[in-house]
């Protein structure tokens, strides 16, 4: 098994004629995922790729394919609005892949969404990616901006708020011959969809996942919330790690959500709420997977 | 993107916050004639204040020793001769570092007797994915410290982003303060102007301290901000232009200006290890690693996901144009964007630079057998490492 999407789940592209959302529906279908539609409003009518249809709307799109779930590539200030339409059309699951949602949008959707029943991963995420059977991972489901080539069918589940932390710690489980059930990244931003909380509670219950990477970063609690739930709850094997002991207090670093205010959101004291619940700590992010294997 | 005092007490008083008369001034002139026409409104008393982005401002020393960066003045002459001893001054505070600030603009203001000080913030939760209002009746000092103290003098009011905040929250919170008769109404709807101004003006936080309890000339009693520090979402920029043309570069490294040019993420450190990487989480990994193996980074850089070997070139002139930086390193895990165009652009820019300082390079991900065969046939003296944590080992190394 696999959580939130697995090989079989139809998806859309929500900024599908864009350049950055075209090239990685192309690479989503050159990895054998299902992707089933785009949507662009005003191009209707039109194919991307010779084969995937294009729609006007997300309830079209879903009607005529029956698509759950959707990718999120349009330009910041009318992400929000993509986002709230695939909510009221019903998706179970949107991923928003744009970086530089204003807060104050993501503040309107974030009580929308909180009000529905689809779960939002991202914005500003990499996306999700669990894998097929295939070479290379091939024929599994990638939604989003994440390399397909690197992950392997298999057992681990991987959290995180970066993406390229994430390939990291893909890269050296599937160097070490281990797979992964759900490779999720929940983005930098400040107001996110799913938190870590959340995507750990999806792995506890999947009888396939049968050890956790967690990796965080400075800024916000939401990796505290997540270790305090785990110490009591979480029957399976974590290993973390945080970036940014070394930022300045009060920059952000290059994520939105990634800055040291207040004294609150330091990697000292996610480390401590790690260490708290049993999570074994990567010292640098090359020993991610070791840290996870030798705890298993 | 941070804003000078006297900016956001504008668009506070546009959002209906009662502000202190004045006006900023950006020579010794213009501030002559906001002293003069605050003291012909008969105003006996004016603040004269140094705009810079830094806390601390009033206890901070100017380099040539003049003690203060915010003076009150009796009296035409007396403000005016202040302003001319701080204009072009560099003044050090807290917050500053050694180096200091130099004090291009002046706000000059009204001063009224003030009978108590409070302190009053909007900010995102983000644990709740709500603003807040939070505020103390411990106003004028270090609020980190009063949260951490007393935190029951911390009062925290949730707004929902779709109301705004209402009527009586702002009552609330004034009556928490301990205000009393008329003056809960008019805190109450200061507190809505706050929460006014942090939603209209997309910001990341709007901060008031000291807000103050002050007796006017005629013997009434009010709340104003006396102090006002905001920060905007550079994200929802788009939306406004009048505060995007607030930017003050002289207040931001040039460096960082110039990286930003080219869609760079770099943040400037003390180190002298530079850093040059793909991805944020991965940047900042680096930069921990390096310190954990005993080195120091001169910077934080984020080429992005889909970095050209133009950028790349770019990022290279802005880390060597800082003079501490012994040593690079390169840090990639080009999931899909090409290694070999990323080892090209390195090769290049090293040679177009004529780089002299030793260069680690970590190369992972597509296409990564040429782009380490480019690295290997280029003829420079590179370091390769095949991880993260080797690489950073070369580096401080290679650093000392």
């Amino acid at each position: 098994m696999s959580i939130l999407v697995t090989p079989e789940t139809k998806f859309l592209v929500q900024g599908i004629t864009g350049g950055f959302g075209g090239r990685h529906a192309q690479l989503s279908l050159d990895y054998g995922s299902q992707l089933v539609a785009g949507v662009t409003p005003g191009k209707g009518g039109q194919t991307f790729s010779d084969t995937v249809p294009i729609y006007d709307s997300v309830a079209e799109a879903v009607a005529e394919t029956g698509a759950t779930a959707s990718a999120i590539f349009v330009p910041p200030p009318f992400a929000a609005d993509a986002i709230l339409e695939g909510i009221d059309t019903g998706l179970e699951l949107v991923v928003a892949i744009t970086e530089g949602i204003p807060v104050r949008d993501m503040l309107s959707v974030k009580k929308v969404l909180d009000a529905s029943d689809t779960k939002l991963i991202g914005p500003n995420c990499p996306g999700i990616v669990t894998p097929g059977e295939g070479d290379q991972s091939h024929g599994g489901c990638r939604i989003g901006i994440a390399p397909g080539y690197i992950h392997k069918k298999g057992n681990i589940g991987v959290v995180s708020r970066s993406g390229t932390l994430t390939y990291e710690a893909v890269w050296q489980l599937t160097s070490a011959g281990v797979g992964q059930s759900t490779c999720v990244g929940i983005g930098g931003d400040p107001v996110p969809g799913m938190t870590h909380l959340d995507v750990l509670k999806m792995f506890n219950d999947d009888p396939e996942t049968e050890g956790i990477i967690m990796i965080g970063e400075i800024g916000g609690t939401a990796e505290e919330e997540a270790a305090a739930w785990a110490k009591d709850n979480c029957s399976k094997p974590i290993a973390g790690f945080i970036a940014g002991a070394t930022a300045p207090p009060g920059r952000r670093m290059g994520h939105a959500g990634a800055i040291v205010s207040g004294g609150k959101g330091t990697a000292e004291a996610k480390k401590e709420a790690f260490r708290d619940a049993g999570i074994g700590i990567a010292e640098t992010p090359s020993e991610m997977a070791d840290t996870l294997l030798k705890m298993m | 993107m941070n804003l000078h005092e006297y900016q956001a007490k504008e668009l506070m008083r546009r959002h209906g916050v009662p502000v202190p008369a004045g006006e900023p001034a950006t020579s010794v002139e213009e501030a002559k004639a906001a002293i003069e026409k605050l003291f012909g409104e008969g105003h006996q008393r004016v603040v004269v204040k140094s705009q810079i982005h830094a806390g601390g401002r009033g206890k901070g020393t100017f380099k040539d020793g003049f003690q203060g960066g915010v003076h009150l003045a009796d009296s035409v002459e007396d403000a005016t001769a202040k302003a001319e001893a701080m204009f072009g001054n560099v003044l050090v505070t807290k917050q500053t570092g050694e180096e200091g600030k130099q004090v291009n603009r002046l706000l000059i203001t009204s001063c009224q007797e003030i009978k108590s000080e409070f302190y009053c913030a909007v900010l995102l939760d983000r644990a709740l994915g709500k603003p807040i209002i939070m505020a103390s009746s411990e106003g004028g000092v270090d609020i980190e410290e009063v949260a951490e103290a007393t935190p029951e003098k911390i009062i925290k009011e949730t707004v929902d982003p779709d109301l705004g905040l209402q009527a009586y929250q702002g009552r609330k919170i004034a009556i928490a303060l301990g205000l009393r008769g008329k003056l809960i109404g008019q805190c109450g709807r200061l507190m809505q102007g706050l929460y006014a101004t942090w939603a209209g003006c997309d910001a990341s936080m709007v901060e008031v301290n000291p807000l103050a309890l002050i007796e006017n000339e005629d013997g009434t009693e009010a709340v104003v901000a006396l102090d006002a520090k905001m920060s905007i979402d550079t994200n929802a920029m788009f939306r406004h232009a009048d505060i995007a043309e607030m930017r003050d570069l002289t207040e931001e490294d040039p460096l960082e200006i110039e990286a930003g040019k080219f869609d760079l993420n770099y943040i400037k450190l003390d180190g002298n290890i530079a850093c040059l990487v793909n991805g944020a989480g991965l940047a900042m990994s680096t930069m921990d690693a390096i310190k954990h193996y005993g080195g120091d980074p001169a910077n934080f850089l984020d080429v992005g996901g889909g970095a050209t070997q133009e950028q790349v070139k770019a990022a290279f002139e802005i880390i060597l144009s800082d003079p501490s930086v012994e040593a690079i390193l390169i840090n990639i895990f080009g999931g899909i964007m090409n290694c070999n165009t990323i080892a090209e652009g390195v090769v290049a820019a090293a040679k177009e630079t004529d780089l002299k300082l030793p260069l680690v390079v970590r190369l992972e991900g597509n296409n990564v057998e040429a782009g380490r065969q480019t690295l290997a046939e280029s003829g420079l003296a590179l370091i390769t490492a095949s991880s993260l944590a080797e690489a950073a080992q070369k580096s401080v190394e290679a650093a000392k």
